[in-house]
């Protein structure tokens, strides 16, 4: 077996297969970076895999799971501004938290350099939206580099890095998600030899670090004149490419949707007017002199870009001061602006440009038969039998708000809990709102522990502060479940050891709520009641409903037992059973399996032996029997 | 070797298909092939569909497998087989399936029936293609159906070039000890 750790340390150069992710990972070790904070969201949790494969006493960086993304970008940030290199990652959305401290950072000097790793989400495979970050790149006149697969990841965070040391800014890698988890072979360089540390960084008598009126604008002086600074950089050219030479017809495109440009193309008519392609590794600032050229010499240049049309927008005014003559086909309806550019989108986009290109139509799948399966929650998941048990003390008139984390799955059937979802931590203020206005409903809202301490404090302190009349239901499974398992200021562990372990009641009672209960999920009538009570009382309230991640448990606890591993497995008493389905269809434990003939079996691959759908049964026909290997 | 394989590998979370993806690219790369994939998995936690793709040859740029295009769809469930077989498998592809039955929301809510090997059957046929099921008893353990599938693979040299010797490489780098003994064993019999 490969061990990933020695793998990422080694010294001499070597090839490996890894996903981008973790490509990025051996890039943060030869790149010298110093310090690396995060806040856990897909598509990039694996790069803390990989950064935990390394053993802590070889690792050359310290490394954090900070509280949020603007926490996480500020201790990278502040570490940076020590004069030490450093890097921060998370998700698409969670630039959206980092933002009001984000956007400052290229109006300062910062001595080490920073690298922000953003995992952008086209296709919404794993979050509320596609947001297309590059506008907050055009926004805070910060740099950002965008790779198209592990090999590219590697390099340009490298390129990243220099820059952003070169030039004492920070400066944007921006990874989609199919580059993150796209898997291929990468040459790695050899480990070049350990630097000294650098000397200390911070010094506010040479510079200013504190934009206020107007001694912002020498900083903003700064900040564009370094964008144009970095576009002339040796380093920041290096990474576009022109593939191609002598068609009057062109592509500009840059990312994945360069890999799906050349699969289209392997498919085109022979004989046809192929595309040269301008294919940019450095999309802001906009490489105008490359783009200047590739226009000048193609009759007809194609903007293939994912999402939003920024490419184009720079790339047309351009074209217009520059009085170059090239037709410039953009994004001819919504539908070019939505979803990932896969290869067979590339070639549908391609085919409405330049008809000519294909023989025919693509191959077409044969029609679904079925409903999509979606995700859902885990046999013996304590959000389960909280969903079940609150279910029963709500009227059909209550109001249901959801947040971010696994119990955001409650909102599919049969149990339809937590009927909106904005971001999170939003669910505790947009109940409020809502409760505004109630007429007799009752509010109920959820969030999970990690984004309890995340992001969910502001909204109770202005629940209490102004008296809202919601009920707040913390799902505490005690860990960051949705994104695998990353501990929180909660759990009693850090990324490095052990840890202060908060206590959610505590903060609470600290913030002033007075009205708290607390209960095991798997005590569905208890919570029923609870929840009851609760209602009928005035104000702000909080039930902290309580069970750990069955998932995570099992895991454990299947690690430890290894092949002696054994569960009680539930059962369906055949003579017990009166058929009422109570068990399959409302409490919807994914065991639950229907047969033909109407009885229900128990899936001998899914239990977990949890039992905690026992109590659902008004026959009392699900049975546990003696322990059983798996 | 064609220059171009497309593997579409489809299954529900849990079931282990990104150790499934992961060996048959450096199984393709033991037997020295280039390789490519990704598993596409939205959230973490189990119960929804999961795929993962792999492209071997070197005419394939993007890790992502287009839809009817697979020269090989593997499933490690009955209804994924279903899914996935009439979304990604090409004119004269082949189906593999690991019999198992993990049903969606829908059939255990009562709205939709389960899928039946026919309904496989009837997928590989459209396609004019061929299913090939591997029963569920050649796993002896649900977390080591993937493993049977790809021994099925393998053994049945349904990826041209690779063979049980290349698995056998591909799974000695991915895991060690007694789940690797297990597991080759999958390979032999």
């Amino acid at each position: 077996m490969k061990d990933l750790g020695q793998t990422l340390l080694r010294e001499e150069a070597f090839s490996e297969i890894v996903i981008g992710n973790t490509a990025v990972v051996r890039a943060l070790v030869e790149a010298g970076v110093r310090s690396v904070s995060a806040y856990p969201g897909s598509p990039t949790p694996e790069i803390a895999d990989a950064i935990a494969a390394i053993p802590a006493e070889k690792r050359p960086f310290r490394f954090e799971f900070s509280t949020n993304e603007k926490v996480a970008t500020e201790v990278a940030f502040g570490s940076a501004l020590a004069g030490r290199l450093s890097a921060v990652f998370f998700k698409s959305v969670g630039l959206n938290v980092a933002a009001d401290s984000f956007v400052q950072l290229p109006l300062l000097d910062i001595p080490g350099g920073l690298v922000v790793i953003l995992g952008d989400d086209p296709g919404a495979n794993s979050s509320q939206n596609e947001q297309d970050n590059r506008h907050y790149a055009r926004m805070s006149y910060m740099p950002l580099l965008e790779p198209s697969g592990a090999r590219e990841a590697y390099g340009m965070f490298k390129t990243a890095a220099r820059l952003a040391a070169r030039h004492r800014t920070a400066v944007i890698l921006r990874l989609t998600t199919h580059v993150c988890h796209a898997k291929e072979k990468v040459d790695f360089a050899a480990r070049p030899p350990a630097v000294p540390n650098p000397a200390w960084g911070f010094d506010p008598a040479r510079e200013n670090y504190v934009p206020l009126a107007s001694s912002v604008f020498p900083l903003k002086r700064r900040a564009l004149e370094r964008l144009a600074a970095v576009e002339e950089d040796p380093d920041a050219r290096g990474v576009n490419v022109v593939e191609g030479t002598g068609s009057r017809r062109g592509v500009i495109t840059a990312g994945t949707a360069w890999l799906s440009l050349r699969d289209a193309l392997e498919e085109s008519r022979p004989g046809s007017v192929r595309p040269d392609i301008l294919k940019l590794g450095l999309v802001h600032p906009l490489p105008r002199q490359a783009v200047q050229d590739f226009l000048a010499a193609h009759e007809e240049v194609k903007i293939l870009e994912e999402l939003d049309p920024v490419l184009e927008t720079e790339i047309k005014a351009l074209a217009y001061d520059e009085g170059l003559p090239t037709r410039i086909l953009g994004k001819r309806d919504v539908e070019e602006r939505m979803g990932e550019y896969v290869p067979a989108k590339v070639r549908d986009i391609l085919t409405g440009t330049w008809p000519d290109l294909f023989d025919g139509p693509r191959p077409a799948p044969l029609p679904a038969v079925a409903a999509p399966r979606p995700p859902q929650m885990c046999p013996g998941c304590g959000h389960r039998s909280a969903f079940y048990a609150i279910k029963q003390a709500l009227s059909p008139g209550d109001v249901t708000v959801a947040d971010i984390g696994c119990h955001t799955l409650g909102y599919l059937p049969p149990y339809r809990m937590g009927g909106v979802l904005l971001s999170m931590g939003h669910s505790t203020s947009t109940a409020s709102g809502l409760s505004i206005f109630r007429e007799g409903r009752r509010v109920v809202c959820f969030l999970g522990d990690s984004t309890f301490f995340h992001a969910g404090l502001p909204g109770i302190v202005n629940a209490v502060y102004n008296g809202h009349e919601v009920l707040l239901v913390v799902m505490e499974n005690g860990t960051t479940a949705m994104t695998g398992h990353q501990d929180h200021p909660g759990t009693g562990k850090s990324f490095n050891g052990p840890a202060p372990k908060l206590s959610v009641r505590a903060a609470l009672e600290g913030l002033g709520v007075g009205n708290i209960r607390e209960v095991d999920t798997y005590r569905q009538t208890e919570l029923t009641s609870m929840v009851r009570e609760a209602l009928a009382e005035p104000g702000f309230k909080v039930i902290i409903a309580r069970h750990p991640c069955m998932l995570k448990l099992t895991r454990e606890a299947r690690r430890r037992a290894g092949a002696g591993w054994k569960v009680r497995q539930v059962r369906v008493d055949p003579d017990t059973c009166v058929k009422n389905h109570e068990c399959i269809e409302r409490f919807a434990c994914p065991s639950f399996q229907a047969r033909e003939d109407g009885a229900v079996e128990v899936s001998r691959d899914l239990c977990i032996g949890d039992g905690s759908c026992r109590q659902t049964c008004p026959a009392g026909a699900l049975v546990q029997d003696k322990e059983e290997g798996r | 070797m064609t220059d171009r394989f497309d593997i579409y590998i489809a299954g529900v979370g849990g079931q282990g298909i990104g150790l499934l993806s992961e060996a048959l690219i450096r199984a393709a790369d033991a037997a020295g092939l280039p390789a490519r994939g990704c598993d596409t998995h939205g959230l973490a936690q189990r119960g929804g569909s999961v795929a993962s793709h792999v492209r071997i040859g070197s005419r394939c740029h993007s890790a992502l497998v287009s839809e009817a295009s697979a020269d090989l769809v593997v499933a490690l469930e009955i209804h994924e087989a279903v899914s996935a077989g009439r979304a990604y498998l090409k004119e004269g592809g082949t189906l593999v399936w690991f019999d198992a039955s993990w049903q969606p929301l829908a059939v255990r809510l009562g709205e939709e029936g389960p899928a039946a090997a026919s309904d496989v059957a009837e997928v590989a046929a459209l396609r004019r293609g061929r299913a090939v099921r591997v029963p569920a008893d050649s796993a002896p353990d649900p977390r080591m159906q993937n493993t049977a599938v790809l021994s099925a693979i393998c053994r049945q040299g349904l990826v041209p070039g690779l063979g049980p010797e290349h698995a056998r490489a591909a799974l000695s780098d991915l895991m060690a000890g007694p789940a690797l003994e297990a597991n080759l064993r999958l390979l032999e019999d």
